[in-house]
């Protein structure tokens, strides 16, 4: 199971015969495997790493620091969801050290983040503060490096 | 030239030029060839050993040093075959690095033979094993493999072509082309056999790692074998550093100081920093090893599965990254197929006869090599045979 995973966290288009031609375990056990893992979402969703810049398409991402006050009983659980629900945020992570929530955040210009921030987020109760940084370039995304693809040099043959 | 009487030495003019040359070249000037013709890995080398042998430079670490090689390096080279062999060589006199395996396969053979020696050797084998051999003045009979073996060289066919000038083996196991492995007791009656006939046996041992499924026994640690081993080990296939051109060969004193006697007169040391990087390989490199192993594996099993769909037949290789399928039921010799296979479908294989005679019928094909090209591979290959 735990190999099934790693194949297609690599490659999410590879097919249940192929995994199993690669593993050695029948296509049935892995077809079955897989809608197992897609039920109880451990397998969460297929996606496609693009790399818009090449595309011409613009694309800002910025890394906000947000201080929060934690809620009785429901800590930063709350306050993290009212955060994630929001569809401009790609990721919500909380981390320990100087604040408490970092939040993944694009959008197509920076004015478009900014009243993100200045209107949803710093607004929000129990928010203490917030600090953003603008990405300013992308250099590896999700284990991909973005730039200067990594063609092994090899000659065609070689004995 | 015209007026220099015999400029090229008989020795050099007895080895034929590889004859696949013509394939290269063919390519060359074509695009879009998958090719399954490579011989090494398409990984390339884990970062912390790259970033390894850039500190080595930075730290100047960039002159000539010791003959032997890096000490820290065979220090730390006995440790590791004695933990994974159980065997003792002493860094200080047992073990020297050398410029990749093939400086050591040529070191060896030029210590141990003389004019009209004979070494015998299974066939298909390592392209270089016969004219190093030719070069030392010695001559080298092949021991031909068969696919109902799986292309284990038989003790009986070895001990066969015995004769008062036979004075070593070479074993190369796993397999470059076939990707055999040979077994303990296989390995143990070729050992009997170097005993009772008083031969060396020069072990290419540069793919042990490379093993799916089975053990790799390594030929020195066989009782009573090391004292009459050259093992040769190496870096460039387990950990994909070919191009860092760093080996070494692992013997009793008295071969190893030969050895270095040649090494010092013609390459006076192996590159430090490719030593460096090697040192970092052998501490650090253990996931990566495990890591590349395993995806080898699983393209193993997809082009054994795919050739043998396509009806081009193969035995289920165990080691190294080479399959060899046959192609004998189509009637074309090697060299013809994979010439119309470039022209007409632009794959790029190995002929088997590159090889060694009877590797006449068999094609090379690696795996070393992304799963999708892999796949585009055989899918041309399947349009390819259908047509014949
Ligand atoms: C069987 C065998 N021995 C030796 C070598 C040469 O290795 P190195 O890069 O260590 O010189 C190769 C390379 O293809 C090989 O296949």
């Amino acid at each position: 199971m735990k190999e099934i995973l790693e194949l297609l966290e690599k490659d999410a288009r590879l097919t249940a015969e192929q995994i199993a031609t690669m593993t050695g375990v029948p296509a049935s056990e892995v077809k079955k495997a897989i809608t197992k893992a897609e039920r109880d979402r451990t397998i969460l969703k297929y996606k496609t790493v693009i790399n818009w810049e090449k595309f011409g398409q613009e694309q800002v991402w910025a890394l906000i620091e947000v201080r929060v006050q934690p809620q009785r009983d429901v800590g930063f659980d709350a306050i993290a969801e009212r955060i994630y629900r929001f569809p401009e945020a790609r990721s919500v992570y909380l981390v320990s050290g100087a604040y408490d929530l970092a939040v993944l955040v694009t959008a197509r210009t920076m004015q478009e983040i900014a009243s993100f921030v200045a209107q949803k987020l710093a607004p929000l109760e129990s928010v203490l503060g917030t600090v953003t940084h603008f990405l300013l370039k992308r250099y590896k995304e999700d284990g991909e490096i973005l730039d200067g693809e990594e063609k092994a040099r090899r000659l065609p043959l070689t004995l | 030239m015209q007026n220099i009487r015999s400029p090229i030495s008989q020795r050099v003019m007895k080895i034929s030029p590889s004859g696949i040359r013509r394939f290269f070249d063919l390519v060359s000037s074509m695009e879009d060839v998958v090719s399954l013709g490579v011989g090494e890995p398409d990984f390339v080398t884990p970062w912390h050993i790259s970033e390894a042998g850039i500190y080595a430079i930075e730290k100047g670490y960039t002159a000539y040093i010791s003959n032997y090689g890096l000490l820290e390096l065979r220090q730390e080279l006995s440790r590791h075959l004695k933990s994974r062999y159980s065997l003792d060589y002493d860094p200080n006199s047992e073990l020297m690095i050398t410029v990749g395996v093939s400086e050591a396969l040529d070191l060896a053979l030029r210590a141990i033979l003389d004019p009209g020696d004979e070494v015998l050797a299974p066939e298909p084998s390592y392209v270089s094993y016969m004219p190093c051999t030719i070069l030392t003045g010695a001559n080298f009979i092949p021991v031909p493999t068969t696919v109902e073996n799986e292309f284990k060289v038989q003790a009986a066919e070895i001990e066969k072509r015995v004769s008062g000038r036979t004075k070593a083996i070479l074993l190369g196991y796993p397999n470059n082309p076939t990707g055999a492995v040979m077994d303990r007791a296989g390995l143990e009656q070729i050992a009997e056999l170097a005993r009772r006939h008083d031969l060396i046996v020069i072990s290419d041992e540069i793919y042990d790692r490379l093993v799916y499924g089975v053990e790799h026994t390594c030929f020195a640690s066989l009782p009573g074998m090391k004292e009459r081993t050259i093992y040769l080990g190496g870096f460039s296939k387990a950990y994909a550093m070919t191009g860092w051109r760093v080996g070494y060969a692992a013997a009793p004193a008295e071969f190893i100081e030969a050895m270095l006697k040649i090494h010092q007169y013609t390459m006076l040391c192996a590159p430090v920093m490719g030593q460096m990087a090697a040192l970092e390989a052998l501490r650090e490199g253990e996931d990566a090893v495990k890591e590349m192993v395993m995806e080898y594996d699983r393209r193993r099993r997809a082009i054994v599965k795919g050739l043998n769909e396509i009806g081009l037949p193969c035995f289920e290789p165990k080691g190294a990254f080479y399959t060899f399928p046959s192609i004998e039921s189509y009637g074309l010799s090697s060299d013809e197929f994979v010439e119309r296979l470039i022209v007409e479908q632009r794959v790029l294989a190995v002929p088997g006869s590159t090889f060694g005679e009877c590797g006449e019928g068999y094609l090379r094909c690696c795996y070393a090599t992304s799963l999708s090209d892999i796949e585009e591979a055989l899918e041309r290959m399947r349009r390819f045979v259908s047509s014949l």
